[in-house]
């Protein structure tokens, strides 16, 4: 196992040189790798186009009654192989037209504001629970009981041609809402029309 | 036979020199005491990396026949556990040996804590062996979502929410977490490089640290009341120690191996008596009547967060898991020298039954969940029939009525039900009629745990729930009465 260790001997300067070419080209090299691949995974960070998805003439929802409405994440959103997962679900409920005669709906997100787990309605009662922690919802959304912090996500809707149209949603969080543009519009790190 | 086995053995040996590197490792003395009787509190760390490596065994396995895609990973999981021969068992001892693993980490750390093992100079021992039980619990969590079931759905979900609770760069942890606007395909793909290749491979390199240390520093010797650490003579006290020393590969490495053989014993033995855990529900995020739960890791973050109050809850999601880890680095740094025999110090005992007691009772809160409403007690479980035995016409109605609204999701009958609120099988004896109809029109004053019900409840339906909940009271018993005070209004 005793291996002669190599001489040291001093070493010419242009060795130096080399030392000095060495740490430049391998500073560009790691540049060269480095920058791509921080690319690839922030990724998912990229703004997500704004999307709306039908959801069925405005007949199809009775007036004054909370129906769960199933949809498919458009494919902009989502990919081939979500399978299963690429389902989304709305609660919508048919308010009728309003003073001025325009249809009004309500429509929320199935995730509890607390943590995020699915809300199931109940007509009987008129709440919305989650099975997590206890979090309950009165109809128009607003928290009745439990840990949540706020009431329901509200998802932005339209009507186009008699055809109820939801945003296609991303996942709600406490500061990244389906009301108002995303945190990074509002920080301006994203240019709100090219998102569009 | 045998000398041509030798001959052949010395042939590779000259070449390849295995073992003038490796039979020094395998020889390396330990204090006399940790090769003694002693020595088997020595054995639940190798007893650990025998689990690990039975993970790798199995989820190399698994990984011949797991689809790690969105649409396929459920379907792939079923026909491990129907068709592929073994492929129950080899998810099976996947499960309980992950579990396993935690359990024995968790004893081993608590064993080195205890006997002050981590004190002087094995800092960076203890410093490892606190991220090795990070990235154990990461490979927890990350293997639950590989389950790609109604749980890991929403335990991603939940995940996600913690995250994006974080100032300023919630939204965007968020993201980097599901790997994309929605949980679907990329948040699975996420999880699996991370349970496959990133952890796995961390995990490896601490561990390869972490031996590195036990074999250059030492492993300490059983802690002896009265005997100090002291940083100034330490090294060559441990030094003397060792010249009494016994070689690893004897005692200490046959306990090793005979507890580890144990445990796989048990592992295997739990494995084919329970199965493998799930998949359940489909991953379908529009199929209600979901209820997430997390993995027993993990209860007792669920029983804490259901329980702290709201205005901590942030706190507690972001801060206190951090505080916790620092905790944990900080232990030798806090106490680096002195005492080490546990009858000593008994700050560290008790701080291991407070610990251990909390996270138990955390961990049983979280399991039988009084919290949670029990979304289908209102049309699963009838009123009993000791209740409405003798029940007017009225009561009766009300009795409907109080099923209808769901009122069992959170208030039990007889223990049965909801415990959410509190049990009404008496409540009667509590409340009088004019309170009972306030509390359930207005909820519990101030927006408190119960909603308002007034909308939802027109006026005959409350007069004849009024009715029944006065009458659930003991035989004979008489109703509730007004206080003196107008205004005096107890809780139910």
């Amino acid at each position: 196992m005793s291996e002669p260790s190599p001489r040291t001997e001093p070493k010419p300067p242009r060795r130096n040189v080399l030392l000095w070419i060495t740490g430049g080209v391998g500073a560009a090299a790691a540049a060269a790798l480095g920058v791509p691949l921080a690319g690839f995974v922030a990724g998912a960070l990229n703004a997500h186009p704004e999307i709306w998805v039908p959801l069925g003439p405005v007949s199809d929802f009775p007036l004054n009654e909370t129906r769960l409405t199933t949809f498919l994440q458009p494919k902009e959103l989502s990919q081939p192989w979500d399978g299963p997962a690429g389902k989304a679900g709305a609660y919508v409920r048919n308010l009728g037209k309003d003073a001025a005669g325009i249809e009004q709906f309500w429509v929320f997100a199935m995730n509890c504001t607390h943590l995020g787990c699915p809300v199931t309605w109940f007509p009987q009662s008129g709440l919305f629970m989650c099975p997590c922690h206890g979090g309950v919802y009165y109809e128009n959304g607003d928290h009745a009981s439990g840990p949540p912090p706020r009431g329901l996500y509200k998802m932005p809707w339209r009507i186009t041609h008699g055809v109820l149209e939801v945003q296609a949603p991303h996942l709600p969080t406490l500061q990244d809402t389906l009301e108002h543009p995303s945190k990074f519009v509002q920080l301006g790190l994203i240019d709100r029309k090219t998102t569009t | 036979m045998k000398r041509t086995l030798q001959a052949l053995g010395n042939w590779f040996n000259s070449r390849l020199r295995v073992k003038e590197a490796v039979m020094p490792m395998l020889e390396h003395p330990i204090p006399k005491g940790a090769a003694g009787p002693k020595g088997w509190w020595y054995v639940f760390g190798s007893a650990s990396m025998t689990l690990l490596f039975l993970q790798i065994a199995t989820g190399i396995g698994l990984a011949l026949v797991y689809v790690p895609s969105a649409d396929q990973a459920y379907a792939s999981l079923e026909y491990l556990n129907q068709k592929q021969p073994l492929g129950w068992f080899l998810r099976s001892i996947h499960y309980w040996s992950g579990s396993g693993m935690v359990v024995m980490v968790v004893i081993h750390m608590t064993q080195v804590f205890l006997h002050g093992a981590y004190k002087y100079p094995r800092e960076l021992t203890w410093l490892f062996g606190v991220g090795l039980l990070l990235i154990t619990l990461g490979m927890a969590f990350s293997g639950q979502v590989l389950r790609w079931d109604a749980d890991a759905y929403w335990g991603v979900s939940v995940g996600a929410a913690m995250a994006g609770r974080v100032p300023v760069a919630g939204p965007s942890l968020v993201e980097m977490v599901i790997g994309g606007p929605t949980i679907g395909a990329s948040t699975l793909s996420r999880f699996f490089a991370m349970h496959v290749f990133v952890l796995p491979g961390l995990l490896l390199a601490l561990l390869g640290a972490h031996l590195w240390l036990v074999l250059t520093r030492g492993i300490s010797e059983p802690p002896v009341p009265g005997k100090k650490v002291d940083p100034k003579t330490y090294d060559a006290e441990y030094h003397e120690e060792l010249k009494k020393g016994e070689p690893f590969l004897g005692d200490a490495m046959v306990k090793d191996a005979l507890f580890s053989s144990l445990v796989v014993l048990v592992v295997v033995g739990l494995a084919a008596y329970f199965g493998p855990k799930g998949p359940h529900g489909y991953p379908d995020p529009t199929l209600i009547g979901a209820n997430p739960r997390p993995d027993w890791p993990f209860l007792w973050l669920f029983g804490l967060l259901s329980l702290c109050p709201p205005g901590l809850e942030t706190f507690v999601m972001l801060v206190f898991p951090i505080l916790l880890v620092i905790g944990l680095i900080a232990v030798p740094f806090i106490s680096n020298r002195g005492e080490r025999a546990p009858s000593r110090r008994p700050i560290a005992v008790l701080l291991v039954l407070v610990g251990g007691t909390t996270i138990a009772v955390l961990t049983y809160a979280g399991m039988t969940a009084p919290w949670s409403p029990v979304m289908d007690a209102w049309s699963k479980d009838p009123v009993p029939v000791n209740i409405v035995k003798r029940s007017t016409p009225l009561e009766l109605q009300g009795a409907a009525v109080f099923q209808n609204k769901n009122c069992r999701n959170c208030h039990a009958l007889e223990g049965v039900g909801g415990r959410r609120g509190p049990d009404l099988t008496h409540v009667g004896v509590r409340l009088t009629k004019p309170q009972l109809i306030d509390q359930v029109s207005n909820g519990t004053p101030g927006g408190g745990n119960m909603p308002a019900y007034g909308k939802h409840v027109g006026p005959a339906e409350m007069e004849a729930l009024a009715a029944f909940l006065v009458s659930l009271r003991p035989a004979n018993h008489p109703a509730a009465k007004e206080a003196l005070d107008p205004n005096a209004r107890p809780r139910p």
